[in-house]
C-alpha cells in the first residue's frame, strides 16, 4: 500500500499510461474506438490486478462481467471496473481476452473478493472458467440447464430471430403465443448423459459432503450432535421474494450459509441484447421494481453517454430527473425499512405506515409517468413528458372516485411537510425502541475493509462507515450544484444500516427542497433534447453508466457495434453483488437474526436474479 | 429508563389507532361522500387512508396506462361514423419492445396495392407490458393507453389476445378519459381531424378541419346511441364534472340480463346472470346494492 502514496494524483487514464509503462508486455491499451482502459494479458492478469489494488489505489472492483465478440475478433472479453473507495473517481478499466473455445481467464477472487458472485455469474452465462475461484459453479441458472445462455450462437426456446423488430408482426401480423410453437415439455433441452430422477443440485450435494450427511446420523455415536442442514426458501414468506438460504446450523448458531437464488432469472441481459435501445428501458422498471426511476436513469446515462454529442439534455429535464430519483430513493428505503421491522418480528404495522407515505409518492409518478411502479419516464436527452398541471382523474368504472390537486401544491406539500413529518415519527416509533436496539446491535457486522473488499455498496457500505456515494464520488447530472451530506454510520451493524437510511431520506429532503424552487424556475422550459425517431442506432464502442441508486451502484455496461440493438448489455446489480457478504455476517448469529440480516442488505429479486 | 422507547412507539401506534376513530366520528354517515374521499387521500389526511375497493376505486389519473386501444371515429359522427384512425402503419409493432403487436396491413383489393387501414390488429395482452411507446410513437394519435384495469376473464389462450374489434374505442371515449391531453393532440393536430382525413378534406376543397365532430354540410348531427357506443356509454362526450356516476347504466344493464340475452355479442350465463364476454369489464360489475351493506 506504500505506493498508493507515491501516486496520489494520477487519474484513471494516468494509471493506465502508468501500467502500460510498468508491464510493457503484458498490458495494452485498448486502442478500438470507442473503448477505454487497457488490455491485460490473462497470464499476467492476477500480478497486475494485485498492483492496480496496492500500487494505484483502485481497491473496489465495482464491476466484472464479459463480453461475447462472435464475429468481431471472436474472442471473449472479461471486462472489470475498478475503483478508488472511498476517495472516488473515474473507474479504471481493465480487459482480459481469452479464446471462445474453452476460454479461461484466472479468478480476481484472491484480489477482489467482490468478483466472487459477478465470475460465477460469467462462468454461468459465458462458459468462462476462472481457475483459482473457489466455489466456481452455476450461479443463476440451475445444474440441468443446457449451454451458456448469454453467449452469442445460444438461442432461447422461443427463438424467433436475432433482433427485435420481428419481422412476423407487421405487414402480415399472423398472431401466434410462443407457446404454440414450443409447446410446454418441449421447451427445455439438458445437457447430455443429464438424469432428472437421480439428480441433487451440486450445492446441497457439497453442503451435505461438508456436513458429512446421506450418511446414517443416528446409528453413529460420532454424529450425535445438534448439526442440521436447514433451507430458508425458495418460498419462505420472510425472505424477500423467491430467494433460498442454505444454513447449515449448530444448534441455532449458523455456521455457514450460502445464498441461491436464480429463481427469477428471466435473463434480462439476453433479452436486452435482441431488443432494440430504447425498448430496453421499460425492462429496466423490472429490475429493482421498487426503484424503476432510478433504473432508468442509470440506463439513460449509460446510453448517453454512447450517443454523445447527439443527445443535448435540457436543464429542467436533470432536475426532473433528480426529483425522480430522490423520491424513488424515499420510497425504497421507507420500503427497506418496514420490511426491516417485519423480519425483526413487528408484523406490519410498521411496514404499513411507511407505505402509506411511500403512496403519496406513487400517486405523483402515476400522474406523471402513467404508472406507479412500471415508470418508464427517463428518454435518452431527457424525460418522457413534463409533469402535469394537475394531478387528477377523471372517472370511468364503477364506482370510481376522483382527485384533483395542482401538482407544485402537491408537491410542495409532499417535500416540505408530509416526508419529513413521516420521517420524524418514523424516528420516534423505532430509533429508541429496546426491542429494536438488542435486535441490531453488533448483529450482522461488516467492517469497513470487508464491505470494500466485497464490492458491498450503498447503505450497506456507508453504514460500515465507508463515506462512498456516487453522487459525490463520482457526480452526474445536476448534483454537483445540490447541497447535501454522504450519511455513514461507523459501527456497520443492522442499527446503523437502519439509522443511514434514515438519515439518507433526509437527505433527499434537503435536496428536494433545493429541487423545487428549480422546477419553478425552469417551468416551460424544454425537457428533451434527443432523437425523436423510433429507430436510433448508437455509435460503436463502450459505455458504463452508473448511479447511486437507492440500494447501492447501479452501473449499465453497454457495447453497441453500431446498429440498432445493443451487441452487449449488462447490468450491475447492487442487490446482486451485496448478497456476496450475506454468508460473512451471517456467521455465528442465529438462525432468527438470518432473516433480519438479509433485510438490513435489502434485496429485491427481480434485480439479483434479472 | 428501559422501556421508555418502546413506550414512545407503542404512543404513535395509539396515536394512528385513535385519529381514524376521530376521523370516523367526524364523518359519520358521510363515509363515502365525494369530499371525505378527497381529504382521506390528501396529503393533510392523518387516519385510516384505505380504499374499499371495489365499492370505491381511486380513480385513475390522465397519464395512467393500461393495455392500449385504437382510436376510431365516433359511430355516431356525420361524415366519417366509425372509421379507424389507424393507418397500419406499422410504427407501433416496430416500437413494442415485448413484440406483442400483430398488425396485418390492409390491402385494396381491386389494386392489390396497400392501403393505409389495419385489416386485422392484434394485441396479446398477456405479454404486453404497458409501457406506453406504442401511444407514444403513433403518429396518428391512433392508439392510446386505457384506464379500464379491469380486465380478468375466464380463460387467457382465447381471450387474452385481443383483436380490432376489441381493440376499437371511439374516439370521445379517449377524449372522457384523458381531456387535457386530447386537447393537446387536437390542438397539435391543428383540428379535430384526423391527420390524413385533414388532408383529404383539403385536396377535396373543404375545410381542412372540422372543429369537432360534427359535419360542415348538416350542422345538426342526430345523436344516436349507437350500440358500439354502449361501451362507452357513461363517458360522457365533453369533459364534464369530474364525479360522472356510471351506477344507475349499471344497473339497467343488469336488470335487462337477467333471463335472456339481451343483444349481440358474446354471452354466457353465469348463475342467474348473463354476462357479455365481449363487453369490456365495467358492464359487469356489479355494485353492492344498499340492502347488502
Ligand atoms: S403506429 Fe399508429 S397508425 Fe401506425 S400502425 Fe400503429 S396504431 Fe396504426
Ligand atoms: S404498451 Fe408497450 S408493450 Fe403494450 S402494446 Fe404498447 S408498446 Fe407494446
Amino acid at each position: 500500500m506504500s505506493d498508493q502514496v507515491q501516486n496520489p494524483v494520477l487519474d484513471a487514464s494516468g494509471v493506465a499510461d502508468a501500467l502500460v509503462q510498468r508491464f510493457p508486455d503484458a498490458v495494452k491499451k485498448d486502442t478500438r474506438k470507442g473503448y477505454e482502459g487497457v488490455i491485460i494479458d490473462h497470464h499476467k492478469l492476477l500480478e497486475v490486478a494485485g498492483a492496480i489494488r496496492d500500487d494505484y489505489g483502485f481497491n473496489y472492483l465495482s464491476s466484472l462481467t464479459a463480453v461475447d465478440y462472435l464475429g468481431m475478433g471472436d474472442h471473449m472479453e472479461v471486462v472489470y471496473h475498478a475503483f478508488r473507495v472511498p476517495t472516488g473517481g473515474a473507474p479504471l478499466v481493465f480487459k482480459a481476452q481469452t479464446d471462445r473455445v474453452e476460454p479461461t481467464i484466472p479468478s480476481l477472487v484472491k484480489v477482489y473478493p467482490g468478483a466472487d458472485f459477478q465470475e460465477r455469474e460469467a462462468y454461468d452465462l459465458y462458459g468462462i472458467y476462472f481457475p483459482g475461484h473457489p466455489n466456481l459453479k452455476r450461479i443463476l441458472l440451475w445444474d440441468g440447464f443446457e449451454g451458456h445462455p448469454m453467449r452469442k450462437d445460444w438461442k432461447e426456446a422461443y427463438y424467433e430471430q436475432e433482433h427485435k423488430p420481428f419481422d412476423s408482426r407487421w405487414p402480415g401480423g399472423n398472431v401466434f403465443r410462443g407457446e404454440e410453437h414450443n409447446p410446454f415439455g418441449h421447451n427445455v433441452r439438458y445437457p447430455a448423459g443429464f438424469n432428472l430422477d437421480n439428480f441433487t443440485p451440486q450445492t446441497e450435494a457439497q453442503f451435505q459432503s461438508e456436513m458429512s450427511l446421506g450418511v446414517d446420523i443416528m446409528g453413529d455415536p460420532a454424529f450425535t450432535n445438534e448439526r442440521l442442514l436447514v433451507n430458508l426458501g425458495p418460498h419462505h414468506p420472510s425472505t424477500h421474494g423467491v430467494f433460498r438460504m442454505m444454513v447449515q446450523l449448530n444448534g441455532e448458531t449458523i455456521e455457514s450459509l450460502e445464498p441461491v437464488m436464480g429463481y427469477l432469472h428471466r435473463n434480462h441481459e439476453k433479452i436486452g441484447e435482441r431488443n432494440t435501445w430504447f425498448g430496453n428501458m421499460p425492462f429496466t422498471d423490472r429490475l429493482d421494481y421498487l426503484s424503476s426511476m432510478g433504473n432508468n436513469l442509470g440506463y439513460a446515462l449509460a446510453v448517453e453517454k454512447l450517443l454523445g454529442s447527439q443527445v443535448k439534455i435540457p436543464y429542467r429535464a436533470e432536475v426532473i430527473r433528480v426529483l425522480m430519483a430522490e423520491l424513488t430513493r424515499i420510497t425504497n428505503h421507507l420500503w427497506a425499512i418496514g420490511f426491516l421491522l417485519n423480519d425483526l418480528g413487528a408484523f406490519f404495522t410498521p411496514a404499513l405506515y411507511c407505505i402509506q407515505t411511500r403512496e403519496y409518492i406513487l400517486d405523483f409518478f402515476e400522474a406523471t409517468a402513467g404508472s406507479r411502479m412500471m415508470c418508464n419516464y427517463m428518454r435518452f436527452g431527457g424525460v418522457f413528458k413534463d409533469l402535469p398541471e394537475r394531478i387528477r382523474a377523471e372517472a370511468l368504472l364503477l364506482n370510481d372516485k376522483v382527485r384533483d390537486m395542482d401538482t407544485m401544491q402537491y408537491l410542495k406539500d409532499l417535500i416540505t411537510e408530509r416526508i419529513p413529518r413521516s420521517i420524524d415519527e418514523l424516528d420516534e416509533y423505532l430509533s429508541d425502541s429496546e426491542i429494536i436496539a438488542s435486535r441490531c446491535i453488533g448483529v450482522g457486522v461488516l467492517p469497513a475493509d470487508v464491505a470494500i473488499a466485497n464490492s458491498a455498496a450503498g447503505p450497506l457500505l456507508r453504514a460500515s462507515g465507508v463515506p462512498y456515494d456516487l453522487r459525490r464520488a463520482l457526480p452526474y447530472s445536476i448534483y454537483p450544484e445540490l447541497e447535501f451530506d454522504v450519511v455513514t454510520r461507523p459501527n456497520g451493524d443492522l442499527l446503523d444500516r437502519y439509522f443511514v437510511r434514515l438519515d439518507e431520506m433526509r437527505e433527499s429532503v434537503r435536496i428536494l427542497k433545493q429541487i423545487l424552487p428549480l422546477l419553478e424556475k425552469t417551468k416551460g422550459e424544454s425537457i428533451f433534447g434527443g432523437k425523436t425517431s423510433y429507430s436510433i442506432k448508437a455509435p460503436a464502442g463502450e459505455s458504463y453508466g452508473m448511479v447511486e441508486n437507492p440500494k447501492g451502484e447501479l452501473g449499465y455496461y453497454v457495447v453497441s457495434d453500431g446498429g440498432g440493438n445493443p451487441w452487449r448489455y449488462h447490468v450491475r446489480a447492487p442487490s446482486f453483488i451485496n448478497l456476496t457478504t450475506l454468508g460473512l455476517m451471517a456467521k455465528g448469529h442465529k438462525v432468527a437474526d438470518v432473516v433480519a440480516i438479509l433485510g438490513g442488505i435489502d434485496i429485491v429479486l427481480g434485480e439479483t436474479d434479472r | 429508563m428501559f422501556g421508555t422507547g418502546i413506550l414512545k412507539g407503542l404512543g404513535v401506534t395509539f396515536r394512528h389507532f385513535v385519529t381514524t376513530f376521530i376521523d370516523d366520528i367526524k364523518y359519520l354517515g358521510k363515509k363515502r361522500d365525494l369530499e371525505v374521499f378527497q381529504h382521506k387521500q390528501s396529503l393533510a389526511n392523518v387516519g385510516l387512508v384505505t380504499v374499499e375497493y371495489p365499492d370505491e376505486k381511486l380513480a385513475v389519473p390522465e397519464r395512467f396506462r393500461f393495455v392500449p386501444f385504437l382510436v376510431t371515429y365516433n359511430q355516431d359522427d356525420p361524415e366519417y361514423a366509425g372509421k379507424d384512425w389507424c393507418t397500419s402503419c406499422g410504427i407501433c409493432a416496430k416500437v413494442c419492445p415485448p413484440q406483442c403487436i400483430w398488425i396485418v396491413r390492409g390491402t385494396d383489393p381491386n389494386t392489390g396495392r396497400p392501403k393505409p387501414e389495419p385489416e386485422q390488429f392484434y394485441i396479446d395482452t398477456d405479454i404486453c407490458m404497458n409501457c406506453g411507446y406504442c401511444a407514444e410513437y403513433c403518429p396518428f394519435d391512433a392508439i392510446k393507453m386505457d384506464h379500464n384495469y379491469e380486465l380478468a376473464s375466464y380463460d387467457r389462450t382465447t381471450a387474452h389476445i385481443h383483436d380490432k374489434k376489441r381493440l376499437s374505442k371511439e374516439i370521445r371515449y379517449w377524449q372522457s378519459i384523458a381531456p387535457t391531453t386530447a386537447a393537446e393532440e387536437m390542438e397539435a393536430r391543428k383540428g379535430y381531424d384526423h391527420t390524413d382525413v385533414q388532408k383529404a378534406r383539403k385536396k377535396a376543397g373543404l375545410t381542412p378541419s372540422r372543429v369537432g365532430p360534427t359535419s360542415d354540410k348538416a350542422p345538426e348531427p342526430e345523436v344516436v346511441a349507437a350500440p358500439a357506443a354502449a361501451a362507452t356509454a357513461e363517458a360522457p362526450a365533453a369533459p364534464v364534472a369530474v364525479q360522472a356516476s356510471p351506477a344507475p347504466a349499471d344497473k339497467a344493464v343488469e336488470a335487462a340480463a337477467t333471463d335472456k340475452p339481451p343483444g349481440p355479442g358474446n354471452w354466457v350465463k353465469r348463475g342467474k346472470r348473463w354476462i357479455n364476454l365481449d363487453a369490456p369489464a365495467e358492464v359487469k360489475k356489479r355494485s353492492r346494492g344498499p340492502g347488502e351493506e
